[in-house]
């Protein structure tokens, strides 16, 4: 038996098919994947991410702290509520995780997976000896996200005046506390949408609520085909510990500048810059009729090899779509294996599906 | 709870078969089997013409979540698949026993009756759920 969120019943009465995710029993779907995910890019569904790990940094270095841990730079965040996205690197420039951190009122609120958390928080635990900083992670609270076009309006509708307000306020990728609550503007389905951090005792009949409304419960099946058409990484499937996040598509999110801001994995990021990158993360599309899967070949004829790291089938384009590690020099075609024979693809930006709109 | 109707054979892989008056075989994969792939959204089937043992590889069944071999649960020649399921390939989720895949005809008609029947189908999909 895995571990369980304080929704696991909950689950079982809505119809969930539960899977293991990451040592988690989750809910895979509630009837159809596919429906769900359209019900996303059309309406909107609430996903349980209670498995997620939420750790609170605050000390009088939490910033340079965090400064050292992050390739990403906090001082970018100027004000409370801002929050980046970035990846928390080994020395060797590998992708220990990636996260997102929030600057809050007394520090920083950062969110981890669930499949890491064990190796992250070590890990933080270990850096954070030579700074004056203090580490909690908050086991008190779980997180539902509700995404979609109509989500933040069909969630103030449920809540207080005040928070209500905040949601109409919060602009995208912000996140804010109202009461013991946290209401961010963020998400994992290239949807608009919410991220609430609440407390464990008062999730359940949150999430009653948000169903009582009509609004679905999505399982991860469906979270995981509106991210890969987000063209959004999965960790432990589109970058670990043996991937730079140069060849992950991640150098937006690595901050360079100021040149003298150590962060761990920087030195090896450097050399690696200086020589280019041999290769590159890119969007995969199948005109003809099958399904891409992580780990099938890909062939660039004249420059080498690659491989498929997530593939699915697409609901909104109803076509397959994947993301694939490929040679740099790889152009704007390509072969994929599919059962012994190969199949022609597009090369496309990572990125296929955004705010219900296609981007290929 | 997964439909088993009665009046077809299963295999263990989870096809069923049914012999029909001409004593051709139709093929399809079970409500169990549906279940457990998640919505289907590609299928590729044999040729017409193909001749199939007993257990051999048929074709593919493709979901949002995995892709599965299917089998010919009796062997004999493929004389028609259906073509329909290429433009819907979800109708094997709502409709898994209307759904057909291919027929064949037996080249052994005495190879259904070492498929299973209902109950001992219903008593494998239990043991595999």
């Amino acid at each position: 038996m895995g571990q369980r969120t304080p929704l696991y019943d909950l689950h079982l009465a809505l119809g969930a098919k539960m899977v293991d995710f990451g040592g988690w029993d989750m809910p895979l779907h509630y009837g159809s994947q596919v429906e769900e995910h359209h019900q996303v890019r059309r309406e909107c569904g609430v996903f349980d991410v209670s498995h997620m790990c939420v750790v609170d940094v605050s000390g009088s270095q939490a910033k340079a702290f965090l400064q050292r841990l992050l390739a990403n730079d906090v001082a970018r965040l100027e004000s409370p509520g801002k929050a980046l996205y970035s990846a928390m690197l080994n020395e060797q420039g590998g992708v220990i995780d990636d996260l997102i951190v929030y600057l809050t009122e007394g520090g920083y609120r950062l969110v981890v997976n669930a499949g890491t958390r064990d190796k992250d928080l070590a890990w933080m635990h270990a850096q954070a000896s030579d700074f004056d900083v203090q580490l909690r992670e908050r086991r008190d609270l779980a997180m539902l996200a509700i995404q979609g076009p109509k989500a933040r309006a069909r969630v103030s509708e449920l809540l207080s005046q005040a928070r209500a307000a905040l949601i109409h306020e919060l602009k995208p990728f912000q996140g804010l506390p109202e009461g013991d609550w946290f209401i961010a503007r963020t998400g994992y389905t290239g949807e608009d949408g919410l991220e609430i951090v609440l407390p464990v005792t008062e999730v359940a009949s949150f999430l009653n609520d948000l169903v009582g409304a009509g609004i679905s419960p999505i399982g991860l099946g469906a979270r995981d085909t509106l991210r890969l058409e987000a063209g959004m990484n999965l960790y432990g499937q589109d970058m670990d510990e043996q991937v730079s996040p140069l060849a992950a598509n991640m150098a937006w999110t690595i901050a360079w500048e100021p040149a003298e801001r150590d962060f761990i994995g920087r030195t090896a990021l450097q050399a690696q810059r200086a020589v280019g990158c041999p290769s590159k993360l890119v969007g995969l599309v199948l005109e003809e009729r099958g399904v891409l899967r992580a780990h099938q070949v890909v062939r660039v004829e004249g420059i080498g090899d690659g491989e498929i790291t997530s593939g699915s089938f697409s609901p909104t384009l109803n076509k397959s779509i994947a993301l694939a590690r490929v040679p740099a020099a790889t152009g704007d075609r390509a072969e994929v294996e599919i059962r012994g024979k190969w199949y022609p693809v597009r090369v496309v930006r990572p990125g296929f599906v955004r705010n219900g709109k296609t981007l290929i | 709870m997964s439909n088993i109707p009665a009046d077809l054979r299963y295999a263990a892989s989870h096809e069923w078969a049914r012999l029909e008056a001409d004593g051709s075989v139709t093929v399809g994969i079970s409500d169990h089997a549906q279940e457990a792939l998640g919505d289907v959204v590609f299928i590729e089937l044999p040729e017409v013409g193909k001749q199939l043992n007993a257990g051999q590889e048929a074709g593919v069944v493709e979901s949002v979540k995995a892709a599965s071999d299917i089998y010919a649960p009796v062997g004999g020649e493929v004389i028609a698949i259906n073509e329909a399921l290429a433009d819907s390939p979800e109708s094997v989720n709502s409709d898994p026993y209307g759904s057909w895949f291919f027929k064949l005809k037996p080249s052994d008609a005495s190879e259904l009756d070492k498929l299973l029947d209902a109950a001992a189908y219903q008593a494998a999909a239990d043991a595999d759920a």
